[in-house]
């Protein structure tokens, strides 16, 4: 038995994601209040009962949310957050002491991963061990949310308030993550990689030792680019490009040319906004006008790191 | 080729800056009707994978709470207060310590944090903290290449520190790919070739840090000047 699972986090989530769009509903000063609630609601129940209810169920739902968010039913946040003097009169009052329950998020995430999750009393484990980083973190973000209300002695719907605005900030922004890992999935299912990798193949004069690496390295990246995610496209970019040519046909040497190949593919993630919850997301959360900024700001770092891995990879991969 | 309509409508969508959520949707619909499937098949294929990668969701939806509680009471402003006292803080050294400190944390296999946990509620005011007790009122854009920087520094560490020392979800996932297709390689190879990658990013990012502060130097500067 299992007693934290990432399903329980998903049921807390959804109790949260339920009172925010609880919370909308009453709320008389938001002009898209009944469009906001829908949203949040139907979100919240495909949290509490994604396991449970049919997927085509779940897909319509999925898809219900998107005309929500495309036909502009959304609202911002209305509640304005506390004053600037509010802010600083309590920052003088709790001093460093602020930090506590910020800081208990990666401190129980550090216990977890390395403590916690080894714990059980015979066949009864505190942890999952599925997934125990993201099981870790959330347990440290209803920790924080414990140590927080003791400190600032704040009403028990303050969090859920607080947490509702920015969630509204965020806004549908906040689910894009989820549809592009599915997009990823039905692009999988329907074997557009191997299209793709196809593609590159006969593009490519595969003949030459450094092209087949640059094809590979180039590939793994265009691909991220694409589904947002290096893990979909590792598998696809590999079977078409990497084994035929340069393991088969060059000898390149295997574990080298995988573990560069998939850091070539992350350097596809840092410029991309289908990589929504790397990308798009901060830039929601940070309030930035320019919802690219952020892709801006890795661009270079990602353009070196993937130069840097194309002449490492042709360096040794033919060599060791 | 037909299955590639769904690249296609991607790049047009966002080309043409239609919602996103929509873009992702048609060209999930469009491809899965290319490949012969039925738009209910389509549909339970959304689903399926929609509530697998709730994950995705699930960290952004329960930091939030806390996240905002304790902004209610001041936390930006005081981790811009405590980086003011530092003498040494710029920015862009901020930034290199933070990357340093998840690269090495998720190298052990241990995710401290993310972009809701600790770029909105305390990197980014940290950086914006000592670039203001440096240069003085920031101009507006200043502000957002500083916070842009910041969730770029929370990526770098994150991407380049995870494939190396310890053992975790992309090495497991190349080792098991690799596998399939009859090729044994071994864990700490994987992860031993992950090294020089790491140091590369992180060496990059020290340059983009440096690139950052004479940024914001310069563009403090403009502001100065009187307008006529």
């Amino acid at each position: 038995m299992r007693l934290l699972s990432l399903e329980v986090f998903y049921v807390v989530a959804g109790i949260l994601l339920l009172g925010v769009a609880l919370g909308l509903a009453l709320d008389r000063t938001q002009p898209k209040r009944f469009g906001s609630a829908l949203f949040w609601g139907v979100l919240a129940i495909t949290f509490m009962a994604g396991k449970a209810l049919p997927p085509v169920v779940t897909g319509y739902l999925a898809l219900a949310l998107v005309l929500l968010a495309a036909t502009n039913r959304l609202g911002g946040p209305t509640e304005s957050e506390a004053s600037p003097p509010e802010r600083a009169a309590a920052a003088e009052r709790l001093k460093n002491w602020i930090f506590v329950p910020a800081l208990l998020i990666p401190a129980t995430a550090v216990l977890g991963t390395l403590v916690l999750s080894k714990l059980h009393v015979g066949d009864v484990w505190l942890f999952s061990p599925v997934n125990v980083p993201v099981v870790s973190i959330c347990l440290g973000a209803v920790v924080a949310v414990a140590a927080g209300l003791l400190l600032t002695r704040a009403p028990a719907r303050t969090p859920v308030q607080e947490g509702g605005r920015l969630l509204q900030t965020v806004g549908w922004a906040v689910i894009l993550p989820q549809f592009l890992a599915a997009l990823g999935g039905i692009f999988a299912q329907a074997g557009v990689g191997a299209v793709v990798a196809d593609l590159v193949a006969r593009l490519f004069p595969m003949q030459f030792p450094f092209v087949a690496v640059l094809a590979y390295c180039a590939g793994m990246a265009l691909f991220t680019i694409c589904m947002g995610n290096a893990f979909a496209a590792f598998p696809v970019i590999t079977l078409g490009v990497g084994l035929p040519f340069v393991v088969q046909a060059h000898h390149g040497n295997v574990a080298i040319m995988a573990a560069i190949g998939m850091l070539s593919g992350y350097c596809g993630t840092l410029v991309t906004p289908m990589a929504a919850n790397f990308n798009l997301v901060p830039a929601m959360l940070l309030e930035l006008k320019d919802k690219n900024a952020v892709i801006k700001a890795q661009a270079p770092v990602a353009l070196g790191v993937w130069t840097f891995n194309v002449l490492l990879m042709y360096l040794c991969v033919y060599r060791f | 080729m037909i299955k590639l309509v769904g690249i296609a409508i991607v790049a047009l969508g966002f080309g043409l800056r239609i919602n996103t959520l929509l873009v992702v949707v048609a060209a999930g619909i469009a491809t899965g009707l290319a490949a012969g499937m039925s738009f209910n098949e389509i549909m339970a294929a959304f689903g399926t994978y929609f509530v697998e990668n709730r994950y995705l969701t699930l960290t952004v939806v329960l930091m939030l709470p806390v996240v905002g509680l304790l902004e209610r009471h001041g936390l930006r402003e005081r981790a811009e207060t405590l980086i003011r006292r530092s003498r040494a803080a710029t920015a862009g050294r901020v930034l290199v310590v933070y990357t340093a400190v998840r690269q090495i944390s998720i190298a052990l296999g241990i995710n401290i944090g993310g972009q809701a946990a600790m770029t909105r509620p305390l990197v980014a005011p940290m950086a914006e903290g000592a670039a203001h007790a440096r240069a003085g009122s920031l101009p507006a854009k200043t502000t957002e290449t500083i916070r842009a920087h910041a969730a770029a520094a929370e990526n770098v560490g994150n991407f380049f520190g995870e494939d190396t020392v310890f053992a975790v979800g992309a090495v497991l996932l190349i080792q098991g790919t690799l596998h399939a297709e009859g090729h044994e390689v071994s864990l700490w190879l994987l992860s031993w070739w992950g090294i020089p990658t790491a140091f590369a990013a992180f060496g990059l990012w020290l340059w983009r840090a440096r690139a950052l502060d004479r940024r914001i130097k310069r563009e403090v500067a403009a502001g100065e000047e009187p307008h006529a």
